[in-house]
């Protein structure tokens, strides 16, 4: 189970900018569940994110993991046990090094970065078989950088790499966002096939409404660093699109647009 | 023939500390101005070693090690005081400058009565004397080839690939559980041992130490990496590495061209500067620091 205790969260604090982002904010994921997140920008969603993994620090509050305090972990500590994919599908791969040397890399998390060769010859069907199931055709491109691969193709190879050796969690920061539409669908089926095999507890940062109701069993709008809305189970396989979007249209107006 | 041998004498030398400005430059993308610093630091510690009549061939390693400390400080200072990255090389290549002198005891150390890597008693009775004006060269091929394979090694291991990530993209690094900041100093580390050997082979070829070998290093290190790479980039199968000797060699003949055409040798730094700026503006390469891309 992970869970934000009590988080406070100020931008530019003393200055005249000074922003609260949270304030005394609570959230709690079970193990297993999928949870999809909405909101506007600047509703946190990100910034939850980026706390979650260590990426920015909190000014007050825990971060647990099964009633371990990870507040102080860093960012690359946490990382064991999490895995990200962000909405830049740059972030995820090495575009100077081939598809290979990338599932390499991977395939390694965890283990020593030592003087043992990179590839590891015997893994090459492994990963093969890996990319196969994209139907993307990189299984037979693997001595391409990954730097000429399309945007969806980087994404579908940073999907499989951070979820290629064991996690607990899978952190999705608007990973479809970048991509077109067809190619939004293959990822977002790619990760749902992959979650559910590798029971895998993911917060999905989403700004697609029907992927949001679509996947996951807990859905949550957040506004103003606050949860708005949170339906799980059942509840959640009631929900329409429309309803969300009536939601966001009463945020709008509370906002004054 | 014996400019030629001259150059490619040079050339190979320098194209050593090539290899660490490869590492820092291309791989990490990390404008490393400890260099200039840490190339006399080889040659200082080599000095010293010396005059003190240690075997010429432990000074190698030793050197090594010396700009390897060198590159974790400049590391240290970027990393855990978070000083931006040209700036940490500048510290680092000021606080050299007196740590050399230090160690070499004085701004000018002649070496020429003593034996070196190239020319002792052991290897004077192995070499035919026919082969004799080969003799240097053939030393300094083999050291560079040896430098050249165990980087091209080093690179295709795990850490190898890790250094390279660190480059590419340090979120990726981050990602796999390690920390980006440790493989960037493991980088510098190479990087400044690489280039240390290089100003230690050069002291013993030159048979002196100058506190001013120094000047320059990173610009002539930077051109060599940046003729070699864009020469080599259209032809097939040519690892980085290589090209990059490739380049010390060329820039070496340039050199050596422009003195023949009767330039001094104080016109020379400005002479590098025009080239370099040539050479940079021709490459495109400056554009890569404006990452678009990742």
């Amino acid at each position: 189970m992970l869970e934000l205790r009590n988080i406070n969260k100020y931008y530019n604090p003393g200055t005249i900018n000074e922003m609260c982002l949270f304030d005394n904010f609570n959230f709690k994921v079970d193990t297993g569940d999928f949870v999809s997140v909405v909101g506007s920008n600047g509703s946190g969603k990100t910034s939850m994110l980026n706390i979650i993994c260590g990426s920015i620090d909190v000014d007050s509050g825990s971060i647990n993991i099964d009633g371990k305090d990870i507040t102080r972990e860093k960012e690359y500590q946490r990382h064991t046990y999490i895995g990200r994919v962000y909405q830049n599908p740059a972030m995820g791969t090495c575009p100077d090094m081939t598809i290979l040397e990338n599932m390499s890399l991977a395939d390694n998390k965890g283990k020593k970065y030592n003087l043992r060769a990179g590839v590891n010859k015997k893994r090459i069907d492994f990963y093969r078989s890996n990319l196969r199931q994209l139907n993307l055709g990189l299984e037979d491109k693997l001595h391409i950088k990954v730097g000429s691969l399309s945007g969806g193709q980087r994404q579908a190879m940073a999907l499989l790499m951070s979820t290629m050796t064991p996690i607990d969690f899978l952190i999705l920061d608007e990973h479809t966002a970048a991509l077109d539409p067809k190619t939004a669908e293959i990822i977002m089926e790619l990760t749902d096939k992959i979650v559910s095999e590798k029971k895998l507890t993911t917060i999905m940062v989403t700004h697609n409404l029907r992927y949001a109701v679509e996947y996951g069993n807990r859905l949550v709008m957040m506004h103003q660093g606050k949860v708005i809305l949170d339906r799980n189970g059942s509840q959640k396989d009631n929900m329409e699109v429309d309803e969300i979007l009536e939601r966001f249209n009463e945020i709008s107006i509370e906002c004054g647009n | 023939m014996s400019i030629i041998i001259g150059v490619l004498e040079q050339g190979m030398i320098y194209a050593m500390m090539a290899l660490g400005i490869y590492i820092t430059y291309k791989i990490l993308d990390f404008p490393d101005l400890t260099v200039d610093g840490s190339f006399p630091l080889g040659a200082a510690v080599t000095a010293a070693l010396m005059v003190k009549g240690m075997n010429p061939y432990l000074t190698l390693p030793i050197s090594f090690a010396a700009g390897a400390a060198a590159g974790i400080l400049t590391g240290i200072i970027h990393v855990k005081f978070k000083v931006r990255d040209l700036l940490s090389g500048i510290i680092m290549m000021t606080a050299l400058y007196t740590i050399n002198l230090k160690i070499a005891g004085k701004a000018n150390v002649p070496l020429f009565s003593l034996e070196n890597i190239f020319d002792n008693k052991v290897l004077d009775s192995i070499v035919p004397e026919a082969a004799a004006p080969y003799q240097t060269l053939v030393m300094i091929l083999i050291i560079l080839l040896i430098v050249k394979l165990l980087l091209d090694g080093f690179l295709r291991t795990r850490s190898g690939f890790l250094l390279r990530a660190a480059g590419d993209n340090p979120v990726l690094v981050t990602s796999l559980a390690k920390d980006s900041g440790k493989v960037k100093i493991l980088g510098l580390a190479i990087a400044n041992g690489l280039v240390a050997l290089s100003g230690c082979v050069f002291a013993q070829w030159q048979r002196v130490f100058d506190i001013s070998v120094g000047t320059g290093t990173m610009v002539i290190g930077l051109a060599s990496v940046i003729i070699g790479v864009n020469l080599c980039r259209f032809l097939p199968r040519v690892k980085d590495t290589f090209a990059v000797l490739i380049g010390s060699v060329i820039y070496r003949a340039c050199v050596a061209a422009a003195l023949q055409l009767g330039l001094q040798a104080n016109d020379m730094k400005l002479i590098t500067a025009a080239l370099f700026f040539i050479i940079l503006c021709i490459s495109m390469d400056r554009k890569k620091k404006v990452k678009a891309h990742a």
